[in-house]
């Protein structure tokens, strides 16, 4: 296991939210996607969303989205205080519709994707990101 | 004898299972006092290549005892699968007989009388014997390290990994992948690597910074044997900077990575792969899952969770290969490689029965003089002990009960915690415990024992947490290792429920009282995986506490109820 005397009390803070696990879905997140679709049909499927199953550092956790012909998408970390993340605008001359960043976890939550298509339809791809105190491997 | 039709032989084209595996006949062959060396080794050589799969030696240079596990618990679609099952039902569903010499090999009951009859397993110089006969049959066969090698003795933690480099050397291997290597920090991996006279392979060890493949290792090797180009392909365990201190290889990221492993398998196809190999640490339950997700792999030989399977896995048209730990076995593998595919193949887990199985003089000589300087500080008798000392299970072991035991009495502590690793051989009842034994199953680069307050809240995050990295129902968010082991505590798990919701009941041995989730309570414990952490080394916790008692015995461990198995 892991903690010395003085992590433990830099830990506490992290224990708290842990006990939340996971995260619940922000309204504000609604609020977010409500505002990107206007409220359409979002579709599973055509967008490529990467992000570990564990992240080695909730900090800094390194994601990257593509959607071939989108116009933008949208990133957010569903069960932060503040989902939104960045949302990527790709122009009629753009060789690549994809963007990588790295995006900081408050603990374990969905990560969404959602991409605008030049035809006005969204696609959506989501994938659960855990964050844990990690320690006792095998 | 072993006739021909007593191993695993298994034609692709009709995924049909033409033999039994020879575990039933050397029970039966044991049983009568006639095991012998030949018998173990015999294999009609098959098709046109062959693989030797040794990994997780943990540094266990010579024979041992090891007992399998009694407690391995599945979840979700892995519940009642190999590796997930143990004991009499692991016997039924491979024909082994009771009291049998792979009974003793491969499940835990009887192991004392059994280890009594059947000796010592492993030992690196016998596992040199069975590594020559096979190349004695087929020269070119590829001879490849799972990884957790320089990792888990005396010597090892002493050379820093290099009394193993030196032994394996000599046993030629072709490739190797890694795992526990890295607790050896980065710089002294990388110093390791750049020596190596085999291939040192990671798809998934990428550089932190720019989260791109690490140039100090190879994603995969291409090898021609037998006519037949293969890719070797290696993965280290995903978890590293999770499970092990990420501060001692900042400058490495890992990751399971699927689409990465994608991308591999179709380069070397590109590059004319007619056998893709994966030479995993990703643990069987995640390699399970990746042979369902990534196209392309025919053969994974997995690492990591310790598991000793007397027949491969087959997911899809790939065969899965597991060849346990601390170097009680050896895997053959013979395929048939045709036409840019594999069309059959033949399998053998070799139990290294140290009693049975020659040492090879030349294998022999290194490893006495890698440990020669070290000799006199090792063998030191620091106790006995009156009960059967092992580890692995995924609740509680004797040792580990005996670790927390020492930490209890010799840190003043309320609650014990010692990490759920699976190495670490087995001591038998009536055995003197030396100073080597105790490092067997503490040594590392991280071992100081820590004393904390931890509120009850807290106490009951670490256990949820820790319950979730092994009873996650999907394996790509398990780490491998085995549950928490708890000193002073009891508690009741539900391993079905969500995280969160799996630990209740927890209480204060000693009083017998509700552990209360505001009040603070001294827990005393090892491995933290966070940088700076002070306290004596958990080795000299140990042989303070067993010196003390100068016989031990650990008596029964009932205070965690499970429930959903």
């Amino acid at each position: 296991m892991e903690f010395s005397r003085r992590d433990t009390l830099a830990l506490g803070l992290g224990a708290m939210a842990l006990t939340m696990l996971p995260f619940r879905a922000h309204a504000a997140t609604d609020d977010a996607i409500a505002a990107f679709t206007g409220g359409a049909d979002i579709a599973e499927g055509g967008v490529t969303l990467t992000a570990p199953e564990i992240a080695e550092n909730g900090n800094t956790v390194p994601i990257s989205v593509a959607a071939e012909g989108a116009s933008a998408i949208m990133v957010l970390a569903t069960g932060n205080p503040t989902p939104g993340v960045a949302t990527f605008n790709f122009g009629e001359l753009a060789g690549a519709h994809s963007a990588s960043t790295r995006i900081r976890l408050a603990g374990t939550q969905d990560v969404v994707a959602i991409a605008k298509m030049a035809d006005g339809s969204f696609a959506k791809a989501s994938s659960t990101v855990k964050v844990t105190i990690g320690g006792c491997g095998g | 004898m072993i006739s021909r039709r007593d191993f695993l032989q298994v034609s692709m084209a009709a995924s049909a299972m033409l033999g039994a595996s020879g575990f039933g006949n050397w029970a039966r062959l044991a049983a009568q006092q006639k095991l012998t060396q030949d018998q173990l080794l015999d294999f009609d050589t098959f098709g046109n290549v062959s693989l030797i799969h040794v990994t997780d030696i943990h540094a266990q240079l010579k024979p041992i005892y090891f007992r399998e596990p009694e407690i391995n618990l599945g979840v979700g679609s892995a519940k009642g699968q190999v590796p997930h099952v143990t004991g009499a039902d692991f016997r039924k569903m491979y024909g082994i007989e009771d009291g049998s010499a792979s009974a003793y090999a491969l499940s835990y009951n009887d192991f004392t009388s059994l280890a009594q009859g059947y000796g010592k397993v492993g030992g690196l110089d016998r596992v040199a014997t069975v590594i020559n006969s096979i190349r004695a049959a087929r020269p070119d066969a590829l001879l490849l390290d799972g990884g957790d090698t320089w990792h888990g003795s005396y010597t090892c933690y002493h050379t820093e990994g290099q009394d193993m480099v030196n032994v394996m050397n000599v046993l030629k291997p072709d490739a190797m992948t890694f795992h526990w290597e890295f607790t050896l920090g980065g710089d002294r991996v990388r110093e390791l690597v750049q020596d190596l006279p085999f291939a040192a392979l990671g798809a998934n060890i990428f550089d932190a910074e720019w989260d791109e493949p690490a140039e100090d290792f190879a994603p995969y090797k291409m090898f021609e044997r037998g006519g037949v180009k293969i890719a070797v392909i290696g993965q280290a365990f995903p978890y590293m900077p999770i499970a092990n201190p990420r501060w001692m290889f900042p400058e490495y990221s890992f990751g399971i990575r699927d689409e990465r492993m994608q991308e591999v398998v179709d380069e070397v196809k590109a590059e004319g792969a007619e056998l893709v190999v994966l030479l995993s640490h990703n643990g069987f339950d995640v390699d399970k899952k990746m042979a369902s997700r990534v196209k392309g792999l025919d053969v994974i030989l997995s690492g990591h969770t310790h598991d000793a399977l007397p027949e491969p896995v087959l997911v899809g048209e790939t065969i899965i290969i597991a060849s346990g730990s601390n170097g009680k076995f050896v895997s053959r593998i013979d395929l048939d490689v045709r036409d840019g595919r594999m069309m059959g193949f033949r399998h053998k887990l070799i139990p290294i029965f140290s009693d049975v199985i020659e040492s090879d003089k030349e294998v022999a000589a290194v490893i006495d003089a890698q440990r020669a300087p070290y000799e006199d500080a090792m063998s030191e008798v620091i106790g006995q002990t009156d009960s059967l000392l092992y580890r692995r299970g995924n609740f509680n072991g004797t040792w580990d009960d005996l670790i927390c035991d020492a930490l209890l009495s010799e840190r003043e502590a309320d609650i014990a915690m010692s990490p759920g690793v699976r190495w670490g051989p087995s001591i038998l009842p009536g055995q003197d415990i030396t100073r080597e034994d105790i490092w067997n199953v503490t040594s590392m680069t991280y071992g100081q024992a820590y004393r904390s307050e931890m509120t009850g809240e807290f106490i009951n995050v670490i256990l949820e947490d820790v319950a979730d990295n092994l009873f996650n129902s999907d394996p790509y968010y398990q780490q491998g290792g085995d549950m928490v082991r708890i000193g002073g505590m009891g508690y009741r798990i539900d391993i079905n429920k969500p995280q969160g919701e799996r630990i209740s009941e927890m209480t204060l041995l000693k009083t017998g009282e509700r552990i209360d989730p505001a009040k603070s309570y001294v827990v005393a414990g090892w491995a933290s995986v966070n940088e700076g952490t002070e306290g004596p080394q958990i080795w000299d916790v140990v042989e303070n506490h067993i010196r003390k008692q100068g016989t031990v015995t650990v008596a029964p461990n009932n205070s965690v109820t499970v429930v959903g198995a």
